[in-house]
């Protein structure tokens, strides 16, 4: 175990419709525990799960409904009894914890945030964000201060009269999470917090969680059915299948080497036109001129390759401008020998790191492909309208084939 | 098939209760009348159009209409025209009792049926033989036990009244959102703080609905009450319908309509109305909020 492992969870199993004595036996039962179960007339929601969370980590339990994810965080803090197996917090078995030792735990070390807010109705915004310390027996008028330092982590400092119902979804959970800083806790519990949002809302939720994170560093646990979610804000991801952990990695470990095909199929599911950069789609300029070519030769070179126009580039690889056809013919015929005179603007630029869905809007409104800079400004290449939908169309294709 | 003793059994039964602890059931009744009688009392110190200006306020506080305030005024000189004030009030006075003795027994046992299934259980069919059971079949052992009066009718309404106040708490208790429970245990809350700060207050709507339900349902026996000789209108339809009085009756028919009226509209309006601060009217939250904010003053701890 390295030093700084926060929460330890060992051989955890969890039976539902069963007493503890008839959930033991079937789950000695030997080699297929869930059979076992099933034949007991039970339902084996969390089997044998066992890994460990370090300090600071956001730690993101995927899933889908059923494979036991919500089952695993409650018992961390035992607000669902283990059937077997142990939760180590910080050392200390929390199977054997008092009643008093577990509530202080609940109350000080581990803040939780619910699906659907869990926001009491009849108590004011600030009321609802001071309830942890309310049960901790902080003074009214302290425990309404800390509330409002909360709430301001969230930006909702101004709000604390309003009642919860006056709030959007987004908001709501805003005072969710609220709430569980309010008590300063070692670790948070996210249960589904973002599900319940709307997309536009749900991806500023996940950055403002990135932002507090990034602030103050509490180790969190939290639980996806969405592997995108899970992407963008876990250090590591925990992937539960039928109350089983399949895989346990960083995002890019789970994408590039899936453990089975389940994984593989759920991957598959991810937005794959968000690793598709610029660099990645681009082709290498098929014509560009350099500032010291005659205006004549370029011309000649556009006219051949019928192109509306050319990127010039000067002696350090940067662009110029666009050299189009138009001016190139006036040039030629009035004599001019710099090609500088016969450039424009019409272009854009992105860098190769820049994400399809970012940039593809961008092509084709230009007499010239998209051109893809590099971080020193320099030309690397080109995309043409053609090529980005090639690229888009090949990712989704890509899907299909292993589900 | 032989014939079942079973009227002959409850009938021994209840002989040996009233032989061997006849003094318990006399003690229930001195305090019940005792009871009743300070709660008339009450109602008819104030002069009849006090009264009818209080009633008016509180029917103006509670369902904030116009309309209903001009009914409460408007009915209840009808009733003291009719010269039916009294018997009004000694109804009041027995619906009074009997109801906050039917939640006072009704809703703690639905707390504990709302924790517990295997209570829910056990007390389901207890309700049901309370609920149907013919109001006459225990009426009369009510009258064996405390006498004829109004103690026998107060019992026998309390008995009719319990259930609602039972289901409809455990009802409004189960359906609060198991999450927001969960989130009062994850935060460290004790089962009693659970219960306390989050269960009754997201159940009082649903509570006050039992609330009303008992109200009505006490009205309802009033008239019942009246065949065991208890006062009241209930008293005065018995008389009116026994001497063919169809006048009288009436009287006394309208002046329970009138009541009941104003019973309904008054307590509905909790269980109706979602409260964020439950049972406090709107107003009285506004002054009460007002007086915290300064937060100059220490808060009590």
């Amino acid at each position: 175990m390295s030093a700084t492992s926060v929460i330890e969870v060992r051989n955890l199993s969890k039976v539902f419709d069963l007493s503890p004595d008839q959930a033991r036996k079937a789950l000695d039962a030997g080699e297929d525990r869930a059979q076992a179960v099933r034949e007991a007339g039970g339902v084996l929601a969390v089997n044998n799960a066992s890994f460990t969370v370090e300090s600071g980590e956001l730690f993101v339990i995927m899933g889908l409904s059923g494979s036991g994810k919500s089952t695993v965080i409650r018992m961390i803090n035992r607000l669902v009894e283990p059937t077997a197996g142990e939760v180590i917090y910080d050392g200390t078995d929390i199977g054997g914890m008092a009643p008093q030792q577990l509530r202080e735990l609940r109350n000080k070390r581990i803040g939780m945030v619910f699906q659907h807010f869990a926001l009491f109705p009849h108590r004011t915004v600030r009321e609802n964000a001071a309830y942890g310390l309310k049960t901790r027996g902080i003074s009214r008028r302290e425990r309404l201060e800390r509330a409002d330092q909360a709430l301001e982590q969230v930006g909702l400092s101004h709000r604390g009269d309003a009642y919860p119902d006056e709030f959007s979804g987004g908001m709501k959970q805003r005072v969710g999470l609220a709430r569980a800083l309010a008590t300063d806790p070692d670790v948070l519990i996210m249960d589904e917090p973002f599900s319940a949002l709307d997309p536009l809302i749900r991806r500023a939720m996940q950055e403002q969680l990135l932002e507090l994170q990034e602030k103050f560093r509490k180790t969190i646990l939290f639980v996806t059915h969405d592997l995108n979610e899970a992407m963008r804000i876990g250090d590591r991801i925990m992937v539960m299948k039928d109350g089983e952990v399949i895989q346990l990695g960083t995002g890019q470990e789970i994408i590039s080497h899936p453990a089975n095909d389940y994984v593989e199929d759920f991957v598959s599911d991810v937005d794959r036109t968000r690793s598709l950069t610029a660099g990645a789609v681009m082709q290498s300029p098929w014509l560009t001129a350099s500032v010291d070519d005659q205006p004549p030769k370029v011309l000649a070179w556009l006219n051949k390759s019928r192109g509306g126009g050319v990127y010039v580039i000067d002696g350090e690889g940067h662009i110029v401008g666009v050299a189009t056809g138009e001016r190139l013919s006036e040039a030629a015929a009035s004599g001019k020998t710099d090609l500088r005179d016969c450039v424009v603007d019409d272009f854009m630029t992105v860098s190769d790191e820049t994400p399809i869905n970012e940039f593809c809007h961008l092509t084709g409104g230009h007499i010239v492909p998209l051109a893809v800079v590099d971080g020193d400004k320099q030309l690397i290449g080109v995309v043409p309208r053609a090529k980005v939908l090639h690229a888009i169309a090949t990712a989704a294709e890509e899907t299909p084939q292993h589900a | 098939m032989p014939r079942i003793p079973v009227g002959d059994g409850i009938e021994s039964g209840l002989q040996w209760l009233v032989d061997h602890v006849g003094a318990f059931f006399e003690a229930i009744s001195a305090i019940l009348l005792f009871c009743v009688n300070v709660m008339y009392q009450v109602l008819a110190s104030p002069p009849e159009f006090v009264l009818i200006a209080i009633l008016a306020l509180i029917a103006a506080a509670t369902v904030r209409s116009i309309g209903m305030v001009v009914f409460t005024v408007l009915a209840f000189v009808l009733v003291v025209g009719m010269q039916l004030w009294t018997e009004t009030l000694q109804t009041l006075a027995v619906v009074t009792v009997a109801a906050v003795i039917s939640v006072l027994i009704g809703v703690p046992i639905g707390i504990l049926a709302a924790n517990s299934s295997r209570t829910s259980r056990a007390v389901r069919p207890i309700l049901d033989f309370m609920q149907t059971l013919p109001v006459f079949v225990y009426l009369v052992p009510a009258v064996f036990f405390f006498g004829i009066g109004v103690v026998p009718g107060i019992v026998a309404t309390t008995v009719f009244a319990i259930p609602p106040a039972v289901r409809l708490t455990e009802l409004g208790i189960r359906q609060v959102d198991s999450e927001m429970v969960e989130a009062a245990h994850a935060f460290g809350a004790r089962r009693n703080q659970v219960l306390r700060e989050v269960q009754l207050p997201l159940a009082v709507p649903s509570i006050m609905a039992g609330v009303n339900q008992v109200i009505m349902l006490a009205l309802s026996m009033v008239v019942v009450a009246g065949l065991v000789g208890a006062e009241g209108l209930g008293g005065i339809v018995v008389n009116g319908v026994t001497q063919l009085n169809i006048g009288v009756a009436f009287e006394g028919g309208i002046a329970v309509v009138i009541l009941a009226i104003f019973l309904d509209r008054v307590t509905s309006v909790f269980g109706t109305r979602r409260q964020r601060s439950p049972g406090i009217p709107e107003w009285i939250r506004g002054l009460l909020r007002r007086d915290e904010t300064p937060s100059s003053e220490p808060a009590p701890v």
